[in-house]
C-alpha cells in the first residue's frame, strides 16, 4: 500500500472508531438532562437516580468520543495536507467554529455539571447538561457543514493566483443543500442511538430486578428509552428519503453505486440482498422490489436512475470541464482514470445501514409491546434484544459514514478534488504506518477498557437515591459529591 | 485593516491561553508521583485524588484551548497549518497518543477501587502530563527557530532535524514552567501537607526553571530578537522571579499569576520573534511562510474575526464562572469513599 492508501485506511479507522461514541454523546446527553429536568419538576426519586446512573454510563462514553476527536482535527494537517491547503479557506472556518462555539461549551460545562452535585443552584445544574448537548448538537452542525461541502461543494470561488478554493459566501457553507438534510439525518440517527442504549440497559436491569423495589424505575427508563428511539427513527427515515432524493441530484454516482445499477433505468428496482460480483457483469438480486430505486431517488416509482456506466462518462465530462477552464494545475486534480466508487462497498453499506436502522425500530416497538401492562418480558431472547438494540444503530451510524464518504471516492472534494491528491507530500508510507498501527492498538486497548467499565457500572445498576439539596448546607469539610 | 495580522495575534493569544491553562493541569498530573507520595499508602492515594480533583472540573476545557489554536491555524492560515502538522507528524503522533492516555487516565482513575488498576491510570497520567509538554514547547520553538522548507515552503527534513538543541531546551522549559505552575496552582488550591509542599517544590522548580528560559531567551533573542521581543523577554524574567519570590512569601494567588504571566509573555516572545514569518525556512533556497503568503482570503478572515469578537467573551466569561464555582480548597477531609465496582 502507498501513503495514500495508508492515509485513508487510517482516516476510516480513526473516524469509524470516533463515530462509534459521537452518536451516544449527542443522544445520551439529551435524555439525561431530561431526567434530570425530570428530577427537578416532579422530585420523583426515581428520576435522580436515573440521572446520575445514566450520567456515569454517559461520561464514560464521552471520554473516548473527546480524546479520539482530538486526532480528527489534527489529521486533516497531518495527513492530507495538499487538501487542507488547497479547501483551507473554506473548510477551515467551520473547523474553527465548532472549536470556538460547540467543543468549549460542552467541555467547560460537562465539568461543572460532574462536579457541581451540591455546589451550584439546582436549576443552574441541570442547564448545564442541557448546555453540553446543545454543544454537541452545535458541533455535530459545523463538523457536518464543513463534510457536506466535500460532498456538494458550494459558496466557493476557485482563485487562479493562489490556486485554491476560497471562500465565496459562508453563509451558503452553511445552508448547503445537502448540509440541511444531512444534519438532521446525522441528529435523528444520534437520538435513535441514544434512546436504543437507554432503552438495551434499562430492559437489561428491569428484567433482573424484575422482583425487587427498583423495577418500576427501569421499567420508566426502558419505556422512555424505546418511545425515544422510535420517534427518532421515524426522523431518520424522513430525512434519509430526502436525503436519497438530494444525493441523486448532486451525486448521482453515489446513488447509482448504492444498488449496483450500470445502465440508466426508469422504475429502477431496490434489491435487498444480491449474489454475485456486482462488477456488473452478473448478480443475483433477491427479493427485487421494482421502481423502489427510483422512487427513492426521484420519487416517483418509474423516475429515470442513471446507470453507473453512463455516470462514468458524464463525471470526465464534468472533471475535463473544469480542468479546461483553470488550467494544467487543476487538470491534475480532477483528472483520473476512472470515477467509479468501490460498488460492493456502496452497496452493502448502504443495507447495512437501513437494516440496522429497522431493526433497531422493530426492537424499540417490540420491546414497548412486550412491556404493555406492566408485563416484564421473559424469555431469553429478551436478553439479546437487550444486548443488540443499543449496538445495532450504533453500526447502522458507522455504516451510513461509510457509505456517504466511499460513495464519494475518487474524489475528496467532488467534482473538484481527487483523494490521492490531497494525500500530504512530505509526510512518508512509513509514518502513515506508524501512527496507524499506534492508533489501532490505543484504540483497541482503550475499546476493550470502556466495554468492560461501562458493563460493570451497567451491571451495578443505579446507586440508592441520596438527596443533593442535604448537602448543600453541610459543613465546610463535607466530602464531595463527586471526586475523582 | 490587516486581518491577517489580528489572526496572528489571536493565535498567539490561544497558545498563551492554552499554555497558561493546560500549563497548570500539567503540572499536578506529572507532579502526581512527587508530591503525592504521603506518608502510607492510604494516606498516598488521598494525596493523589486531592490533587487530580484540584483539576477536575477543568482541564478538559483547557484542553479546548489547543483545538481552538489548531482550528483557527487552519482557518487563517491553511498553509502554516498543513506545512505544519505534516512536518511535525511522528512528534505529533506522540503528543497525540500522550494527550489521549492522560485524559483516558482523569476521566476513569477513579472509576473502580482497584489499586492495580489506580496505578495503572496514574502512568498515563504522569507519562502524558511529562510528554505533552514537552513536545509543545519543542514544537513550538521549532516553529519560532525555523525548519527547512523547500522553495514551494514543503518541510523538506526528518524527526532528527526537529530535535535539535535549541527546541530540546524549549521543550524543558515548556515543561519546567508547567511544573512550577502546576505546584503554584496546587499551593493555591489544598490545605494541609500538600500545600506546604507545593509551596516548597515550587520554589526549587521555579528556580531551576529560571535557569533554563534565561539560557532558551538570551539564546534565541541574540539569534532572532527584535525590540519587541526583548521587552517580552524582560517580563518573562520579571514575573517568573516575582512568581518565585510570592511563592516563598506565602502569596499563593499573586504567584499562580505570576507564572500565567510568565507563560503569557513567553509566547508573546515566541510570537514577536516570528513576525513576519509564521515559520521560517532554515535553507538558503528555500521559501518561509509568511504572514502574507500563508493565510487565507480576507473573506474568511473577516467572518472569523466577527465569531471570535462575539464569542471569545462568552467563553472566557464561563470559563471564569467555571474557576469561581469551584474556588474553594481540597483537602484529604474532601474526599468520599472510593467507588466500588466489581
Amino acid at each position: 500500500m502507498d501513503a495514500v492508501d495508508v492515509a485513508r485506511w487510517q482516516f476510516a479507522i480513526t473516524t469509524v472508531y470516533h463515530f462509534l461514541f459521537v452518536p451516544i454523546t449527542i443522544g445520551m446527553s439529551l435524555i439525561v438532562a431530561i431526567f434530570h429536568t425530570q428530577w427537578l419538576r416532579t422530585r420523583n426519586p426515581e428520576y435522580l437516580r436515573l440521572t446520575k446512573f445514566y450520567g456515569k454510563l454517559f461520561i464514560i462514553n464521552f471520554a473516548l468520543g473527546l480524546v479520539t476527536g482530538i486526532v480528527q482535527e489534527f489529521q486533516f494537517g497531518m495527513n492530507w495536507s495538499d487538501y487542507s491547503r488547497f479547501v483551507g479557506d473554506i473548510f477551515g472556518a467551520p473547523l474553527a467554529f465548532e472549536a470556538l462555539l460547540a467543543f468549549f461549551l460542552e467541555s467547560t460545562f460537562i465539568g461543572i455539571w460532574v462536579f457541581g452535585w451540591g455546589r451550584i443552584p439546582e436549576k443552574l445544574h441541570a442547564a448545564c447538561m442541557w448546555l453540553v448537548h446543545i454543544g454537541t448538537v452545535l458541533s455535530a452542525y459545523f463538523i457536518l457543514a464543513a463534510n457536506s461541502f466535500m460532498q456538494n461543494p458550494v459558496g466557493y470561488r476557485f482563485n487562479p493566483e493562489t490556486g485554491r478554493a476560497e471562500m465565496a459566501d459562508f453563509m451558503a457553507v452553511l445552508t448547503n443543500k445537502v448540509q440541511l438534510v444531512t444534519f438532521p439525518h446525522v441528529i435523528f440517527s444520534a437520538y435513535m442511538v441514544g434512546g436504543a442504549v437507554v432503552m438495551g440497559v434499562g430492559l437489561w436491569l428491569m428484567r433482573k430486578h424484575a422482583t425487587t423495589d427498583d423495577e418500576p424505575m427501569y421499567r420508566k427508563a426502558t419505556r422512555f428509552g424505546a418511545i425515544f428511539a422510535l420517534v427518532a427513527s421515524l426522523g431518520v427515515i424522513v430525512t434519509g428519503d430526502i436525503q436519497g432524493k438530494i444525493m441523486t441530484e448532486v451525486q448521482p454516482m453515489k446513488m447509482a453505486a448504492a444498488e449496483g445499477l450500470y445502465e440508466t433505468t426508469t422504475n429502477a428496482p431496490f434489491s435487498v440482498l444480491s449474489i454475485g460480483s456486482l462488477d456488473g457483469s452478473e448478480a443475483t438480486r433477491i427479493i427485487e422490489i421494482p421502481g423502489l430505486l427510483s422512487f427513492l431517488g426521484t420519487g416517483t416509482w418509474d423516475g429515470e436512475v442513471e446507470g453507473i456506466n453512463e455516470l462514468r462518462v458524464s463525471e470526465r465530462a464534468m472533471a475535463e470541464k473544469v480542468a479546461e477552464q483553470y488550467g494544467p494545475e487543476v487538470a491534475a486534480l480532477v483528472l483520473v482514470d476512472d470515477y467509479t466508487p468501490m460498488i460492493p462497498l456502496a452497496y452493502w453499506s448502504f443495507r447495512f445501514m437501513m437494516g440496522l436502522g429497522f431493526a433497531t425500530m422493530a426492537a424499540a416497538a417490540a420491546t414497548l409491546w412486550a412491556m404493555r401492562k406492566n408485563r416484564v418480558p421473559h424469555g431469553s431472547v429478551w436478553t439479546w434484544v437487550a444486548i443488540l438494540t443499543p449496538l445495532a444503530p450504533v453500526f447502522a451510524n458507522s455504516w451510513g459514514w461509510i457509505f456517504t464518504e466511499a460513495g464519494r471516492q475518487p474524489w475528496i472534494v467532488y467534482g473538484l478534488m481527487t483523494t490521492s491528491t490531497g494525500v500530504s507530500p512530505s509526510v512518508s508510507a512509513t509514518e502513515v504506518w506508524v501512527s496507524m498501527i499506534a492508533y489501532t492498538l490505543v484504540y483497541a486497548v482503550l475499546a476493550v477498557i470502556e466495554i468492560k467499565l461501562f458493563l460493570t457500572y451497567v451491571r451495578r445498576g443505579a446507586d440508592p437515591f441520596e438527596d443533593p439539596a442535604d448537602h448543600a448546607d453541610a459543613d465546610e469539610d463535607a466530602p464531595l459529591q463527586f471526586a475523582y | 485593516m490587516d486581518y491577517a495580522l489580528i489572526w496572528f495575534g489571536l493565535i498567539g493569544l490561544l497558545w498563551a491561553g492554552y499554555l497558561v491553562l493546560e500549563g497548570f493541569d500539567f503540572g499536578v498530573g506529572a507532579l502526581l508521583p512527587v508530591l503525592g507520595k504521603g506518608t502510607s499508602d492510604a494516606d498516598s492515594e488521598k494525596r493523589r485524588r486531592v490533587m487530580l480533583n484540584t483539576i477536575g472540573p477543568h482541564w478538559d476545557g483547557n484542553e479546548v484551548w489547543l483545538l481552538t489554536a489548531g482550528g483557527a491555524t487552519f482557518a487563517a492560515f491553511p498553509e502554516w497549518y498543513a506545512t505544519m502538522f505534516s512536518a511535525f507528524y511522528l512528534p505529533l503522533l506522540i503528543l497525540l497518543v500522550a494527550l489521549i492516555v492522560r485524559n483516558m487516565g482523569f476521566e476513569y482513575r477513579g472509576k473502580r477501587d482497584d489499586d492495580t488498576w489506580r496505578a495503572r491510570w496514574d502512568m498515563a497520567i504522569i507519562g502524558g502530563s511529562i510528554v505533552a509538554p514537552l513536545l509543545v514547547g519543542v514544537a513550538l520553538t521549532n516553529v519560532v527557530r525555523g525548519v527547512p522548507l523547500d522553495a514551494d515552503s514543503e518541510f523538506v527534513g526528518n524527526l532528527f532535524t526537529l530535535l535539535n538543541p535549541m527546541s530540546l531546551l524549549g521543550g524543558l522549559v515548556v515543561l519546567g514552567l508547567s511544573l512550577t505552575h502546576g505546584a503554584f496552582f496546587l499551593a493555591l488550591k489544598t490545605t494541609g501537607d500538600i500545600r506546604r509542599d507545593a509551596r516548597t517544590l515550587g520554589t526549587t522548580l521555579g528556580l531551576v526553571t529560571a535557569g533554563l528560559a534565561v539560557v532558551l531567551l538570551l539564546w534565541l533573542g541574540l539569534t532572532q530578537g527584535t525590540l519587541w521581543s526583548w521587552i517580552t523577554t524582560a517580563i518573562v524574567a520579571v514575573s517568573l522571579l516575582a512568581a518565585i519570590y510570592a511563592n516563598v512569601k506565602e502569596r499563593e494567588g499573586w504567584a499562580f499569576i505570576g507564572t500565567a504571566v510568565t507563560f503569557a509573555s513567553a509566547v508573546a516572545t515566541y510570537f514577536l520573534t516570528l513576525y513576519p514569518n509564521v515559520m521560517p525556512t532554515t535553507l538558503a533556497d528555500g521559501t518561509s511562510l509568511t504572514l502574507e503568503n500563508a493565510s487565507s482570503s480576507e473573506m474568511t478572515l473577516k467572518i472569523m474575526t466577527v465569531a471570535a469578537l462575539v464569542f471569545t467573551p462568552i467563553v472566557l466569561l464561563y470559563t471564569a464562572w467555571t474557576y469561581w464555582t469551584f474556588r474553594k480548597r481540597l483537602g484529604t477531609q474532601h474526599m468520599p469513599a472510593p467507588v466500588s465496582v466489581k
